[in-house]
């Protein structure tokens, strides 16, 4: 394409400047007086040549663009679990396929009992992942070293790298056990072996992050990707725009997952945008960009290979948007039937389940059936109660792990200010429930 | 959005002075401001002051080292590799530039990254890196703080060097919660699995004459008050070299302020190898046993002519005075120490009074010394109104404000 053939005539000239720079010190780069050079073969599509234009014409009609052509959905499976098109078959082993399904019944057992314990109280929050199970799909499609950023719905990348039932439910209880130090509220796991970033609640913030550290893995040339996951209402934020255009420019190995689940909060994704939806803003960054339907395990998990491979072999970042259908309240502290019809939750959860789906497509390969499933359910659920109870009867962390990691080392305040604390549990033991803590304190 | 089109029109300004070579830029400084002066001259108005900032009293400030010798006559250097090496006669903008290029060749990992560094920074901090370092490591991000500072932390959090460069200390609010709720909490949060200590955030700072509202704000209490954060401010070339190293270096996230004012104004013999001062560390710059005086950044120099003409006022009078250098953490020890020898303490910075720095200094010295204080702690700040353009001479802790200061505790 002419375009291209000028861009690189733009980037020799950079290389020229660069040489020009050391010996006048100014800077030219006269992007739009190259482009004019260019012979016009067509004088009905001249080309402009404006330093900000990447490649537009001249028209003389007056139009303005209100839409382009709405970006379809990508699916491999329909409703059924059967294949549409054979071609698009993902063609995995019984094995992966049935761990991909084992994971996606864990993920929704773990969510059942630990949405009952904090409304019992024994946790103090909770976030769960109905409906979006599928999104495992996607961590199928990585390879174990690439870096993952999340927003908090995607417990099931985590399960799927080998998170242990143990490590999720110490992070709940913000026990001695827990990777975190029990510093954050239930859900914002994190672990370093499976390289994934510790969750925050800020929404957005881990987005440009991800360029960044995709920028860093391009340059270590160890040939992996960043995958970065957020909801279409963090897709709002300014981080998002910051990131995507900042991958683009800096060409970022990093696939960014959105979850387009139909609310954030309340609000519902119509007054959260109102173009067509966030795949169309991918465009508008020079990102190449897909849709895929979120309750098809094998659609999702198809496209982030492709994705991968786009990321890791041309370092091109990617935007996928994921449809789906949040069928849980947003949080433990949210009632979702004070803004939406419990019929429509219960018609999705009946009609288009991602779990459903997939145990179809198994079963019609003779993969799975009703023994196996009742087996699976069964033994998995005792699993995660022992993880549980086991993560219950811990001791809290240590007091002194409030005073460690704000910086490598405490400085001189915080050292003070612990031994302050030291002094005051001293003074008033039964002002404070230290029989809870390891150490009860006394190693502060 | 919250680079406004002054800025935009400033860096064009800032373009077209810093553009050109130091010495045939002055050539052209010199020449025009001659011309100037004799247009002026002859319809009787004053000339104006150089267009770019100028402070009175750095160049002949004492704290500067004109010659090898006295550069190299630094305990702190004495423990480096530098200690009898070589020196070179560098500005602060220099002497950044000279850090940041030592930074990339001994990492392999660091890169820079802000809005314009690529062909040197709208005050001429990166220039020439991006030809020695190449483009992968030396580069242009789009306008967006809170862009720069997030793609800052990502590195970080995989384990490599980021320095990022925010062009005025004015814009870095926009990058606020990426520092505060993500930078300053990264290790925190995750119980020490990730932390983002190889992120450095560089931002020039502080008045600079004609700065207005947005060229001239003193950010620092916002990022003191984050715990997880560290914050540093270099007064000098000697000293932005070694603190900035440091910075780079450190396994915390540091903020680094510029006071922009001292990029040309301050020139001093640098050593030209590799070294770094320490962070959290005070430096007495002159002892003294009636009256301790605190500040940082440029507000040193105006410290410094303070107290010359208190000193020469009053017969006998003897002031200390300290550059904090690190404000989070800062170090009280040797404020501490200095007020229970002296009884008496003035603060002063350019940023407003009200919770600036110096209610902190103040309130963590009444705690420690208050047996020994003999006059209440004065702080002399700037107003607490925004940085205003054309009343910057009444608004700013001018020499006056804090002559007047000293000589209040002295005769309390």
């Amino acid at each position: 394409m002419n375009v291209n053939i000028s861009l690189r005539a733009i980037s020799k000239l950079h290389v020229k400047q660069a040489s020009n720079f050391l010996i006048n010190g100014r800077r030219f780069i006269s992007t739009s007086r190259i482009l004019c050079q260019e012979p016009i073969k067509n004088k009905s599509k001249e080309k402009v040549s404006f330093p900000g234009a990447t490649g537009s014409y001249f028209t003389n009609e007056i139009r303005f663009i209100q839409s382009i052509d709405p970006i379809p959905t990508y699916r491999v499976m329909d409703r059924q679990g059967k294949i549409t098109d054979p071609s698009q078959d993902p063609q995995v082993s019984e094995n992966f396929a049935v761990k991909i399904y084992k994971d996606m019944i864990t993920l929704n057992i773990l969510d059942l009992i630990l949405y009952d314990a904090q409304r019992q109280g024994r946790i103090s929050f909770y976030m769960t992942n109905f409906g979006e199970e599928a999104c495992i799909g996607s961590a199928a499609g990585l390879d174990n070293e690439d870096m993952i950023f999340g927003q908090y719905r995607e417990a099931g990348t985590l399960l799927y790298r080998g998170f242990t039932l143990d490590e999720l439910m110490n992070q709940c209880y913000s026990n001695e056990n827990d990777l975190g130090k029990g510093r954050q509220m239930p859900v914002h796991y994190g672990s370093k072996k499976l390289n994934f970033q510790t969750i925050s609640s800020p929404l957005a913030t881990q987005i440009p992050q991800a360029s960044g550290a995709a920028y860093a893995l391009k340059r270590a040339g160890n040939k992996n990707c960043v995958m970065c996951y957020f909801g279409e209402g963090a897709a709002s934020e300014g981080d998002f725009h910051a990131a995507l255009n900042i991958a683009a420019t800096m060409k970022c190995p990093v696939i960014f997952f959105c979850r387009n689940n139909g609310f954030a909060i309340s609000t519902p994704a119509l007054e959260q945008y109102k173009g067509d939806g966030i795949a169309s803003r991918g465009i508008g960054y020079g990102i190449d960009t897909i849709r895929v339907d979120g309750n098809d395990v094998w659609a999702i998990y198809n496209v982030t290979k492709a994705a991968r491979k786009l990321a890791v072999e041309e370092n091109r970042p990617v935007l996928i948007e994921a449809l789906t259908y949040r069928i849980g309240h947003h949080s433990t502290s949210d009632d979702s039937s004070a803004y939406r019809p419990k019929k429509e939750v219960e018609d999705w959860k009946r009609l288009d389940n991602p779990l459903v789906r997939l145990r179809k497509w198994l079963e019609d390969k003779n993969w799975w059936n009703e023994n196996f499933e009742n087996e699976y359910r069964s033994s998995i659920r005792k699993e995660i109660l022992t993880a549980f109870s086991k993560a219950e009867k811990l001791h809290k962390p240590s007091i002194t792990e409030l005073f460690n990691d704000v910086y490598d080392h405490p400085t001189p305040n915080i050292i003070a200010q612990r031994q302050k604390l030291k002094q005051l549990i001293e003074k008033y033991p039964n002002n404070y429930p230290l029989e809870k803590f390891k150490n009860k304190g006394k190693d502060l | 959005m919250q680079t406004s089109r002054f800025t935009l029109l400033y860096r064009n300004f800032a373009n077209n002075i810093y553009s050109k070579p130091l010495s045939r830029n002055r050539f052209i400084h010199k020449a025009f401001f001659h011309a100037t002066k004799k247009i002026l001259q002859t319809s009787g108005a004053p000339a104006p002051a150089p267009a770019e900032g100028y402070l009175p009293g750095v160049a002949q400030s004492k704290f500067i080292k004109s010659t090898q010798e006295e550069a190299l006559k630094n305990s702190e250097l004495m423990n480096t590799g530098v200690a009898n090496g070589e020196t070179k006669k560098m500005n602060m903008f220099q002497a950044i530039n000279d850090a940041m290029g030592i930074a990339l060749t001994t990492d392999e990992t660091a890169v820079i990254f802000g809005e314009d560094v690529a062909f040197g920074g709208v005050f001429r901090c990166t220039l020439g890196l991006a030809e020695m370092f190449g483009r992968d490591r030396v580069f242009n991000t789009p306008l967006s703080e809170q862009g720069i500072v997030g793609f800052g932390i990502g590195m970080a959090a995989v384990g490599h060097t980021a320095i990022a460069e925010i062009q005025f200390a004015d814009y870095i609010f926009p990058a606020f919660d990426q520092l505060v709720n993500e930078a300053a909490k990264y290790r925190y949060r995750s119980g020490g699995l990730f932390n983002v200590g190889g992120l450095t955030v560089r931002s020039p700072c502080s008045a600079v004459g004609h700065g207005g509202h947005y060229h001239s704000q003193s950010p620092e209490a916002y990022f003191t008050h984050t715990p997880g954060l560290i914050v540093v401010m270099p007064r000098s070339p000697i000293q932005a070299k070694g603190l900035l190293l440091a910075s780079i270096r450190d396994r915390n996230p540091v903020i680094f302020l510029e006071p922009k004012i001292l990029y040309r104004a301050a020139v001093e013999e640098v050593p030209v190898g590799d070294y770094e001062l320490p962070l959290g560390k005070a430096e007495i710059l002159k002892s003294g046993k009636d009256v301790t005086v605190v500040g940082y950044g440029s507000q040193l120099y105006t410290l410094e002519n303070a107290i010359k003409l208190a000193e020469k006022d009053i017969p006998g009078l003897s002031c200390e005075l300290i550059d904090l250098r690190s404000l989070s953490p800062w170090d009280v020890d040797t404020v501490a120490n200095s007020v229970n020898k002296t009884g008496r303490l003035v603060i002063s910075h350019e940023a407003p009074q009200t919770s600036g720095f110096a209610a902190e200094v103040a309130t963590s010295i009444m705690e420690r010394c208050f047996l020994r204080l003999e006059a209440p702690i004065q702080r002399v700040c700037g107003l607490d109104t925004p940085f205003p353009l054309i009343f910057e001479k009444f608004y700013v802790p001018d020499m006056t404000k804090c002559y007047d200061a000293i000589k209040e505790v002295v005769n309390y």
